[in-house]
């Protein structure tokens, strides 16, 4: 006879959660000691920055069903706006600074959010466009943003939280890793409360939503709010962990394109998904690079091996998407539900009650 | 006893010839390139490092190396876009040997500067950068080599200036700067207000959004305006369409002058007859009668090794930048290699060659290289070396020289470097070097 507590603590420990802990260890005790300085700067970190705004792309495009071109912009809000606290509040915690960044992204999302309560679907899109335009227009425009730079660029500061450093490489990760982290956790308790509930109701049918009693206005805006928050946090991590400079032209609409592909490809309402997408997008198209550089450097140059490697993501994503067009996530879960079959027969299965 | 002494004298020749006859790990200095053959400035980054690598080539090729040390290099994509230079720094740092990272990007480049800092290589910025990098006391590992972009501006000026008979001529005339809307165009918009103020002509400072194919408005503008000359300070597909732009709206092109980054043969052939009678600045000239370039033609391109696929781009404005480029990087080894040893050099041991890169006209003449590029004097504060700037005029099938080696009037513009480097240093806490700090770290 098993208690009661034993139990619960079984059934609270499901394959998910096993897998997840697994992860969490790995990316905290053995990638900063096993990776190397490349991995760490060059891949993980723009993948964990680039994962977040992905994170909360789809908080706001998969779950609450509005489509947004102006990732890019939130991420340069973000990356600004903790330059200028950090500057212009000297002893300003960097943590602070970092939060306040993301409310400031938040502020600028629920404004160019105000034309979703008229606008729907390619319409909301174009209109987000605007903050896409008006946001790198601003930073150019004004000296101030970037402390009177001639060139607009910004340098960012070393980071370093309560007296800790983090200017290494793995220093960075391990910020970086934790803020993700942490901002996925409070994105997913979001998503299981009311308000994440109100955010299906609004995509799935947005009447009937009304009809049960969502507050339309304050749905809409909050995911807007929400969402911009995430992503600006992660502009913060791209200029300050990532890349440690800044200009405005690196937010341009690319870079939002890049964002919504890859909820698309990762899988939209998922967050999972957000995380998958960012790797195709982020780490596969490097590894590819390396690959071919290896594989075929000699024969071709740098430009031409460039061009085929475009064809060969282009291709991927194209078959991708024919083959499984909720995304990456989607045959992840397929496969893993094979596996299970196959390990657990389904007359086998333990009953779980 | 004897015998013992001449057993060890045995022993002791044995182990020297062993020693003599096992492949030593042979000396190599290793140049990451972060390359662009891709995207919008495919043709800028095609013809500077094909001319790069054909000069390493030829070095590798006629002389063995630089004293015995061959010279490699390795080829990453960017784009000219700031995260692949980054990512590719981070993987190319690690290789033995690394002598100097020349980006060509400005967005590259500052990415970098405190990532080289911090592990002592030089990052050459030939003809672009960080103007206030020409301060070696705050940026010891940074150089704006030949001409930073103060001192383009200033040449820029003093050209204009000659066409009408002298800089108090200038008062009251107007002149617009069409700027690529970048951090590299955007560099110089405080120094044309500076000479602007100084020299009395009314200026106008318009920006063309990245890439620039679209410019009607500004041009609109700049003929509302009556502007007397337009300075083009563009880069890529943003040269040909201004000077196509320009010819629609009616301006005369040869009251535009480019800047140095608008001044290739890629920037005025595809504008075809709107662009004949433009004329811009260069540090280098063009064409391939150089005795350097012609070595080039014979024993790289000779030997099939030659990095251009389309060989009219030969002594392109581009290609030979490149050429020039890899000029100062070998010769900066060498000089390097006469103070620590002929063998493979630390990065800063490379700063050291770089800070003492010297090359008067008659060395520039013994390198093949007269009349391709002026001379060159770089010291441990002044990073940029003084470089002269000449004017080339393009008659529709190639560019013409139309104006003596310039100079430009750096000590005007060194108390504002020296400013906006301190400030540099104060935000970075920087302890400004002297003249006692040059020496290369252990």
């Amino acid at each position: 006879m098993t208690t009661p507590i034993r139990s619960a603590a079984v059934r609270w420990f499901t394959p998910n959660r096993f897998g997840l802990a697994v992860l969490l260890i790995t990316a905290y005790a053995v990638i900063p000691f096993a990776g190397s300085d490349y991995l760490l700067d060059a891949v993980l970190t723009p993948f964990l920055a680039l994962a977040l705004a992905a994170l909360g792309l789809n908080l706001l495009t998969g779950y609450a069903g509005q489509v947004s071109l102006g990732s890019a912009a939130y991420l340069a809000v973000g990356a600004y706006a903790a330059y200028n606290f950090n500057l212009r509040l000297p002893g300003l915690p960097f943590l602070a600074s970092l939060v306040a960044a993301g409310f400031v992204a938040a502020a600028v999302g629920i404004v160019f959010g105000l034309p979703s309560l008229r606008l729907r679907g390619f319409y909301l899109a174009v209109s987000t466009l605007a903050a896409q335009f008006f946001v790198q227009w601003a930073l150019t425009k004004f000296g101030w943003f970037s402390n009177n730079n001639p060139s607009g660029v910004i340098d960012a500061p070393p980071l370093a939280v309560a007296g800790l450093s983090f200017s290494g490489a793995v220093g960075r990760y391990v910020f970086s890793l934790t803020v993700v982290v942490v901002a996925t956790l409070l994105g997913t308790r979001l998503l299981r409360s009311q308000v994440g509930r109100n955010f299906m109701a609004l995509r799935d049918h947005e009447v009937a939503a009304k009809v049960i009693g969502v507050p339309l206005l304050r749905t809409k805006l909050l995911a807007f709010g929400v969402s911009s928050f995430l992503i600006g946090v992660a502009g913060v991590l791209w200029a300050f962990a990532y890349l440690r400079t800044v200009e405005p032209a690196g937010f341009n609409l690319d870079r939002s394109f890049q964002i919504l592909f890859m909820i698309i490809i990762g899988g939209l309402a998922s967050i999972r998904g957000a995380f998958l997408g960012a790797a195709f997008i982020v780490v596969f198209p490097l590894l590819l690079s390396r690959f071919g550089a290896a594989l075929l450097g000699n024969v071709f140059d740098s430009g031409v091996l460039e061009m085929s490697q475009r064809i060969v993501i282009g291709a991927l994503i194209i078959g991708l998407l024919i083959a499984e067009p909720c995304g990456l996530i989607a045959l992840v879960d397929r496969v893993a539900d094979k596996i299970r079959r196959r390990v657990f027969p389904p007359q086998s299965r333990p009953i779980h009650n | 006893m004897l015998l013992s002494k001449s057993l060890r004298t045995a022993a002791l020749a044995a182990a020297l010839a062993i020693g003599a006859a096992l492949p030593v790990y042979a000396d190599e200095q290793f140049f990451p390139l972060q390359s662009y053959r891709v995207g919008p400035y495919a043709a800028g980054g095609t013809g500077f490092f094909g001319g790069f690598i054909d000069y390493l080539n030829l070095v590798n090729i006629r002389d063995g190396g630089v004293n015995g040390v061959k010279l490699t290099w390795e080829e990453g994509e960017t784009q000219y876009e700031v995260e692949r230079g980054v990512e590719v720094y981070e993987r190319l740092k690690n290789h033995p040997g690394v002598a100097a990272w020349n980006p060509l990007s400005v967005g590259i480049a500052y990415a970098m500067i405190d990532r080289i800092t911090k592990d002592k290589v030089p990052l050459i910025t030939i003809n672009h950068g960080r103007t206030d990098s020409t301060d070696g006391r705050v940026f010891p590992y940074v150089f704006p080599l030949l001409l930073n972009p103060y001192s383009e501006t200033s040449g820029i000026v003093n050209y204009i200036a000659t066409r009408e008979g002298g800089t108090d001529k200038l008062k009251g005339k107007k002149i617009v700067v069409l700027y690529h809307g970048s951090p590299y165009g955007k560099e110089t918009i405080p120094i044309y207000q500076l000479l602007a103020d100084k020299y009395g002509f009314s200026l106008e400072q318009i920006e063309v959004p990245h890439p620039g194919n679209e410019q009607q408005s500004q041009w609109l503008s700049i003929r509302r305006a009556k502007a007397d000359y337009v300075v083009l300070r563009g880069w890529g597909v943003m040269n040909p369409v201004a000077l196509k732009t320009a010819q629609k709206v009616g301006f005369p092109v040869d009251h535009i002058i480019g800047n140095v980054w608008s001044n290739s043969e890629e920037d005025v052939i595809p504008a075809g007859d709107a662009a004949k009678g433009y004329v811009a600045i260069t540090t280098q000239a063009s064409g391939a009668e150089y005795p350097v370039l012609q070595e080039i033609i014979k024993t790289v391109y000779g030997a099939g090794k030659g990095n251009l696929d389309d060989k009219k781009r030969i002594g392109s404005v581009y290609h030979n930048l490149g050429i020039v480029n890899g000029i100062l990087n070998v010769e900066a080894i060498r000089i390097a290699q006469q103070k620590f040893g002929k063998r493979t050099l630390s990065g800063d041991e490379v700063r050291w060659g770089f800070e003492h890169l010297q090359l008067d006209p008659a060395r520039v003449e013994a390198l093949g290289a007269k009349g391709l590029f002026h001379s060159i004097n770089v010291t441990w504060d002044n990073h940029e070396g003084d470089g002269r700037v000449t004017f080339q005029q393009w008659d529709g099938v190639k560019w013409k020289v139309v104006s003596d080696w310039i100079a430009p009037d750096w000590a005007s513009l060194r108390p504002t470097i020296e400013k906006s480097a301190a400030a540099y240093a104060a935000e970075h806490n920087i302890k400004i070097r002297t003249s006692d700090d040059t020496a290369v770290s252990e």
